[in-house]
């Protein structure tokens, strides 16, 4: 079947600059008319729930039904807070989103917002995105000025404002609580849920939080119809999706594609192949927090549901190809860094534990491993899964213990022969 | 200490919020962009100016990593560390940086021109080994591309 880019339709545009105009001229806007005059807000989560389209950041939770949380009648004030604060290790299909179609995500936040009776959403972009954030400013400006965004939105009887807000460098903050932690001028440690953001979320108040991703697909949803949209791809992973593909591979870059895409066609038909023609040896198939998957399991589709029954997930959509020439103990090594370094800190076992992890293979890495610490691994793992208030616990936990199930021999032979067979600091 | 012009967007950035303190992070930024980092001084005023303890605002800026505790460099290096980037080279142009520049990451030359530091994933994985100066990403890193940087770096800076 033969795919039509959708997200992306933009990068066969020479020159585009993802200007308002570029944007209008490819349509942009159309379906905010449309939906403004001809729908109300309840019709607008109903599509969204027949399109199937689930949360690209992580979850897949299914966004209309997310939508659907949102108490009718609310007193409080009900908030759209957009996370856009890619920080998930691999991933960097929102930075290009942000970056090159804002105006696509913009359209989205109005149109999210008049749907669940938001007037005032927050757009928190990840503070290392300085060229993100003018994009962004420049984008939101252009709109403002054209009506898309303000009082009485073309004319209707709808008013709504966007706050563009910098992040200032934290991962813990992707997480929809810390996020809105941070949000509220605070350090960004994420929330004991319930109660969810639906009901209590910013300011206490019913909050949607939407990737960057998720909100650029409903334009097309509404324009071209639910239909058109969960005709894409598997019935339960609907849509398009972009993949990060990086790593050892001949063309590393975000792929637009449906997720009946498999492992293989993704790596070898888009991608590239491996580079050099070398030998695959690891995938990492939705972000660092994904266990990892091997040559055996090339042919599973990259869907949320095959992903999470191949034993891994969809996660943020980020595919890290390691050819035979990478060392899975420093893999490890890198990994549990990262969460040691992220882990906010005020759950024991998310705190701890990272620390331990991170130790423990950086010293089998360099040839102090002793036999018993690949079982104390595990053991740590065991001890860090589902005990924490956030997933960072279990995102730092189930990859090393992917690991040692698809490569445990490498390990042993670390402790063995008291090196890295690779030799230290492989890749370099 | 803080200048007019800083004070002026620092007013304007707390009307945007429903609570002002909201604004922490934002104003936290622009201090920081008036003055290279955040002084205890600093940090007092922004206290001062939302109505909260030094020590509360103390507790969010050592939180997040782009918020500077102490002065940096005029140039800011940050180099991606993280997985693809590692795979793909990052560590030889951790050491090479600090060969050339004689310091080591998370230092910075004594001159006070360039701190080098360590980060995690930045969005770059399509352009691995990756690394941002001053906010701008350069792509496919190499000792070389490094060198002709740092050439541009120390002339600018010396003018």
């Amino acid at each position: 079947m033969s795919f039509e880019k959708v997200l992306t339709r933009y990068q066969d545009i020479p020159g585009y600059t993802g200007t308002l105009d570029a944007y209008e001229a490819q349509g942009g806007y159309q379906a905010l008319r449309k939906a403004l005059k001809e729908m109300q807000p309840a019709e607008i989560i109903e599509a969204v729930k027949r399109s199937g389209l689930r949360g690209r950041g992580g979850a897949g939770f299914p966004c209309g039904v997310k939508w659907g949380f949102i108490p009718k009648d609310s007193p409080k004030p009900v908030y759209l807070v957009v996370n856009g604060d890619e920080s998930e290790p691999g991933t960097f299909k929102d930075r290009m989103l942000i970056e090159e179609e804002p105006h696509q995500i913009l359209e989205g936040i109005v149109l999210a917002s008049y749907a669940i009776g938001c007037h005032q959403a927050f757009l928190y972009c990840r503070g290392e995105f300085v060229r993100g954030a003018r994009m962004l400013r420049r984008a939101l400006d252009e709109a403002y000025a054209k009506g898309y965004i303000g009082r009485r939105i073309l004319g209707s009887g709808f008013d709504l404002e966007v706050v563009l807000h910098r992040g200032a460098g934290a991962y813990i903050c992707g997480e929809e609580t810390g996020l809105l932690e941070s949000l509220e001028g605070k350090r960004g440690q994420p929330r004991p849920k319930p109660p969810f953001p639906a009901i209590s979320g910013l300011y206490r108040c019913p909050t949607v939080v939407n990737n960057v991703e998720t909100l650029s697909n409903i334009p097309h949803i509404l324009l071209r119809g639910p239909e058109w949209y969960a005709g894409i791809g598997p019935a339960k992973s609907t849509g398009p999706r972009l993949f990060s593909v990086s790593g050892h591979v001949e063309r590393p870059g975000n792929y637009e594609l449906p997720m009946s895409v498999t492992l293989r066609q993704l790596i070898f038909e888009h991608a590239g192949g491996i580079r050099g023609g070398r030998r695959l040896k690891a995938v990492i198939p939705g972000g660092s927090s994904s266990p990892v998957l091997t040559e055996q399991h090339l042919d599973v589709g990259m869907d949320f549901d095959s992903l999470a029954a191949a034993g891994s997930m969809g996660g943020s959509g980020a595919v890290i190809v390691m050819d035979d020439t990478t060392c899975m103990v420093r893999v490890g090594e890198i990994v549990s860094r990262f969460y040691h370094h992220e882990s906010c800190g005020q759950c024991t076992q998310c705190r701890e534990g990272t620390a331990w992890l991170h130790k423990t293979l950086r010293r089998i890495e360099h040839g102090q491993g002793r036999e018993a610490d690949l079982d104390l691994l595990l053991d740590m793992c065991d001890n860090m899964k589902g005990k924490t208030i956030c997933v960072l616990s279990d995102a730092a936990a189930m990859p090393i213990e992917s690991y040692l199930e698809h490569f445990r021999d490498e390990f042993e032979r670390h402790v063995r022969e008291r090196a890295c067979p690779f030799g230290e600091g492989s890749g370099d | 200490m803080i200048s007019l012009a800083t004070r002026q967007r620092v007013d304007e950035l707390v009307t945007r919020y429903p609570e002002k303190r909201s604004a922490l992070i934002p104003i936290l930024h622009e201090v920081q962009a008036e003055a290279g980092h955040l002084s205890a001084a600093a940090i007092e005023w922004v206290a001062g100016y939302l109505s909260l303890s030094p020590a509360d605002v103390m507790s969010v800026a050592s939180f997040y990593d782009m918020l500077e505790m102490e002065p940096v460099g005029t140039h800011m290096i940050y180099v991606c560390q993280n997985l693809t980037c590692a795979m793909l080279g990052a560590e030889k142009l951790i050491r090479h940086l600090e060969g050339r520049l004689g310091i080591r990451m998370g230092e910075t030359t004594p001159d006070g021109k360039i701190t080098l530091r360590r980060m995690e994933c930045l969005a770059a994985c399509g352009a691995a080994p990756a690394i941002q100066v001053d906010g701008e990403y350069h792509d496919q890193m190499t000792p070389e591309k490094l060198d002709a940087l740092l050439d541009t770096l120390q002339a600018r800076s010396n003018r």
